[in-house]
């Protein structure tokens, strides 16, 4: 049994109140609750979280648990209150989980949501409910007077076995929320959980199935009118002149305008991210209004010229160039190969003598991998409610990073923190777009110009060629094999417009004696941002397929391949500062070599493995192919994930499975690309999304059991899935492939 | 603007408005339905499927004008309760992650299984192939319009 502390520094974690009308809240704050480390701090854009919440029981015993964090379709909203329910000790079926309200003196409500949730969240949700449980006991204690260790509790029902006395939560939650907040709690045994670890529904099914209104695009007003934005057709132009007066003379129109989304001389903070600052605003009344008088707008644009900008990153002000001109995919090619192909002033990470390895080695095995910018695609579209006034804000919308937003909206308005408010709709999909909020001050702005409540709507057109895109990548691996057919040298050198995805310290760094990373940044006017599995989405499938090639050129399988260099980073680890942990890693290999069947053939079934560990979680997937009408199918995926303890089994194999088919498509299918700054996708037409015929026919999940805290699973899914795809695409066509996406670039399949 | 006189769920209802609107927003700015969904507005993404005389429709691609009084029906109409046995099946599977996409690709399995109630595995890619979900959710949809075929 675990004891835990409920305060934390000087902070009390836990807040609790007499319920008006009987029955107990507890207030509980995660930032109070869980401190983030100096590291999990500076990587925290693409992993914040941050979440104040509360848990009401009411005299009937039913309780509500008030979950404030933004639903994305990752399943938080029913598996972190699942976490208190648990402690709490209360029937599942006496669960309310409510989305929080929007006004309290009590609590802030700012909140973050990130593929980080779960692992940031299970101390402080068990902590919330145990302490909720402690405090009901000690009031039964007082009720009875018998000393407080005597009080068990079941599903919702305090009891004494002595006395042979029970009584509901309810009954005694007024007298609980007295009680004194105890300074710790015990915590309950893992072997003695009975809802975290089994199947539980989506919290909000019933009202998805039925079509209610839960998006932030569903969100109405009275008198609120509709507001879209035009900008700039391609990245490197901004506003020249404005000719609108067709526009404003269409029907239902209230008036045309420009806005810049941010005041002159702002520092940005990192969620800040837009490329085109200048828009020009057309509002109305009703969507279609707008959008036909967008349509009149007659608008001229100039070049942008190179500038630098200041942005307020994690671990502090970074300067951004921003080059002037009209970008071409065919340049960014280009230029990112040469810059592959030249030595980095310092490498990242050298380990033995790399130069030397190469030299001596009896084979070299050098083979080159890319991949093109993505957008997010959100099947919801950016949109946001505002209403400013002069001395208040309100905003409803789906938006990750509310309480950085806050703050931009802040200078922006020029009005205090308290006197903006956020609330939160379900969002119809985040994959890291809607970290960046540069549409949630776009409508306060409008707002604040018109007077008026307004909702901005992008369009599908302006969403997806606005930017803040997954950047485009160029890397190099070589590999140095010794006359055994040892690996004995290993080298990567790579990096893509704005960020480069090269990870030093993750395998097979620590495996190989003789190792050398290096990575370059190209600048681009083209703004990118975090994608689902940021850093990890395309260097994965890259790494993967090489390992597979080199295996296959030491004449070894690509498991055994792999679980022999795990053996080495486990006996004897080469260098420091690893990034995984070579047991768990191997665990999962060999957990889907042993649940695929891997090494017996089937007849005409065609595989691939990859195994990859990022965002705090290790999964290793086999891919079987089969050839139909000349074309390869994945007819399935096998998959083996290692999360720590999996909290809703219902969702987590649904992310898993949504996480392989996210990848497949994006491997196969996606791109975005451009001619003279203009970005050539701007619709599901051309922009291709897997689609259901696509789709593997199945997918077997098999989480590791392990006692060890969870781990999220937005993001590690779909990194792997790429390599393990290109393996058995391999083995299907003999042909391997290097560019993504597979179906677009030089290697045509299928 | 024109005035119409509509067939929504079973109810009358008239607008007046722009006869090129497309059925979409007069459903959701003017007939407060806001379950059928907006995600492409060129009919590639299928989150605006309603039926038209019981056929899947994309209601992006249809004005208001060619809609006329014919009977529609949205998301909200499918079933008072959310039992349609395509709503029961989505609920069984626990389809929805984000849950955008899942009102247009409940109405077009509906829709499916009104004209073929026992579909083979290609039949429902081939009918499901025009809606998108960006969550991936594929395969428990197949599972979960298979259950509903009983
Ligand atoms: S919104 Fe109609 S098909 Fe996409
Ligand atoms: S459930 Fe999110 S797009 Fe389909």
């Amino acid at each position: 049994m675990t004891i835990i502390k409920t305060k934390y520094g000087r902070r009390s974690f836990i807040k609790s109140t007499v319920l008006a009308g009987g029955g107990m809240v507890l207030g509980f704050s995660w930032m109070a609750g869980c401190k983030p480390t100096p590291e999990q701090v500076l990587n925290m854009p693409k992993e914040w979280f941050n979440i104040n919440g509360f848990l009401k029981i009411g005299e009937n015993g039913v309780a509500t648990i008030m979950s404030q964090n933004p639903e994305i379709g990752q399943n938080v909203k029913t598996s972190m209150p699942m976490i208190i329910a648990e402690e709490l000790d209360i029937d599942w079926k006496n669960v309310i989980v409510e989305q929080a309200p929007l006004d309290t003196t009590l609590f802030k409500w700012q909140i973050a949501g990130g593929s980080q949730s779960i692992r940031q969240g299970w101390p402080v949700l068990r902590m919330a409910g145990a302490t909720a449980r402690r405090m009901l006991m000690e009031a039964a204690a007082q009720e009875w007077q018998v000393p407080v260790e005597e009080v068990t509790t079941e599903a919702g029902v305090l009891h004494h076995k002595a006395s042979g006395k029970s009584i509901g939560y309810g009954a005694v939650a007024s007298a609980a929320a007295k009680v004194p907040v105890p300074a710790e709690v015990k915590l309950k045994d893992l072997k003695d959980f009975k809802i975290i670890g089994t199947p539980r529904k989506n919290v909000d099914g019933l009202k998805l199935v039925k079509g209610e209104p839960l998006f932030g695009l569903d969100y109405r007003r009275d008198g609120m009118l509709i507001a879209m934005v035009a900008h700039p057709p391609a990245f490197g132009l901004k506003l020249k002149s404005v000719d609108d007066a067709a526009a404003k003379a269409m029907p239902g129109i209230k008036d045309v305008f420009t806005i810049n989304t941010y005041n002159n001389g702002y520092e940005k903070q990192w969620c800040d991210t837009s490329a085109f600052p200048e828009l020009v605003v057309v509002v109305g009344n009703t969507t279609w209004e707008v959008m036909n008088a967008k349509k009149v707008l007659k608008l001229e644009w100039e070049p942008s010229t190179a500038h630098t900008e200041t942005v307020q990153g994690w671990g502090g002000p970074q300067k951004v160039t921003v080059p002037g001109g009209l970008e071409n995919t065919n340049d960014h090619m280009t230029k990112m190969a040469s810059l592959t192909a030249k030595a980095a002033k310092t490498p990242l990470r050298k380990d033995g003598d790399p130069e030397a390895a190469f030299k001596n080695a009896a084979q070299v095995i050098e083979r080159t991998y890319t991949a093109p910018f993505l957008a997010h695609n959100t099947m919801e579209p950016m949109n946001f409610f505002a209403h400013v006034t002069a001395d208040k804000a309100e905003l409803v919308g789906p938006i990750q990073t509310p309480e950085f937003i806050e703050k931009t909206l802040s200078a922006r308005l020029g009005l205090p923190l308290e006197k903006i408010d956020i609330q939160m709709t379900r969002q119809g999909g985040g994959f890291g777009r809607r970290l960046y909020g540069h549409y949630v001050v776009e409508a306060a702005v409008i707002s604040q110009k018109m007077n008026a409540p307004i909702k901005l709507v992008y369009t599908r057109e302006d969403d997806m060629t606005q930017g803040v895109y997954r950047p485009a990548y160029h890397v190099t691996y070589r590999a140095a094999l010794d006359a055994n057919k040892n690996l004995v040298g290993f080298h990567i050198r790579g990096g893509g417009t704005s960020e480069s995805p090269v990870h030093a310290n993750r395998f097979p760094a620590g495996a190989v004696d003789n190792y050398l990373a290096e990575e370059w940044t190209l600048e681009t006017n083209i703004s990118t941002g975090a994608w689902r599995a940021p850093g990890s989405n395309f260097i994965a499938g890259a790494e993967q397929s090489f390992l597979d090639e080199v295996a296959e050129a030491a004449g070894k399988d690509p498991i055994e391949f792999r679980l022999a260099l795990f053996d080495k980073a486990i006996a004897s680890p080469v260098g420091k500062d690893n990034d995984y942990d070579a047991p768990r890693y191997a665990g999962v290999l060999k957990e889907v070599k042993e649940k695929s069947g891997w090494g017996q053939t089937q007849e005409g079934v065609h595989r691939g493995v990859s195994a990859y560990f990022c965002h705090d979680s290790y999964v290793a997937q086999v891919v079987d192919v089969v050839v139909e009408g000349g074309k390869p199918v994945v007819q399935k995926v096998h998959c083996a994930v290692d999360c720590g303890i999996v909290v809703n089994p219902e969702g987590a194999h649904n992310l898993v499975e949504g996480g392989i088919v996210d990848g497949i498509g994006h491997a196969l299918y996606s791109a975005m690309t451009f001619k003279d700054g203009t970005p050539e996708q701007s619709n599901f037409d051309k922009y291709r999304l897997i689609r259901h015929s696509e789709a593997p026919k199945s997918i077997a999940v098999h989480f590791v059991k392990n006692e060890i805290d969870p781990t999220g699973l937005g993001e590690p899914l779909n990194p792997p899935i790429i390599g393990a795809l290109a393996n058995a695409l391999y083995k299907a066509t003999g042909k391997r492939v290097y560019d993504q996406p597979f179906f677009m670039g030089k290697q045509m399949l299928g | 603007m024109a005035i119409f006189n509509l067939n929504i769920n079973g109810k009358k209802q008239q607008v007046d408005v722009d006869p090129l609107t497309p059925m979409l927003w007069v459903l959701r700015d003017h007939a407060n339905l806001v379950g059928t969904k907006y995600g492409c507005g060129n009919g590639t993404c299928g989150a605006c499927t309603i039926h038209l005389d019981g056929m899947a429709m994309r209601s992006c691609q249809m004005t208001v004008a060619q809609v006329g009084n014919k009977p529609v029906t949205t998301i909200e109409g499918l079933s008072e309760n959310g039992d349609h046995p395509v709503q029961k099946a989505w609920l069984e599977h626990d389809v929805a992650q984000c849950g955008y996409c899942q009102a247009g690709q409940i109405m077009n399995a509906a829709a499916l299984l009104n004209s073929s109630p026992n579909p083979s595995d290609e039949e429902i890619a081939g009918a499901m192939n025009g809606n998108i979900c960006r969550c991936g959710t594929y395969i428990r949809i197949r599972a979960a319009i298979k259950t509903a075929a009983g």
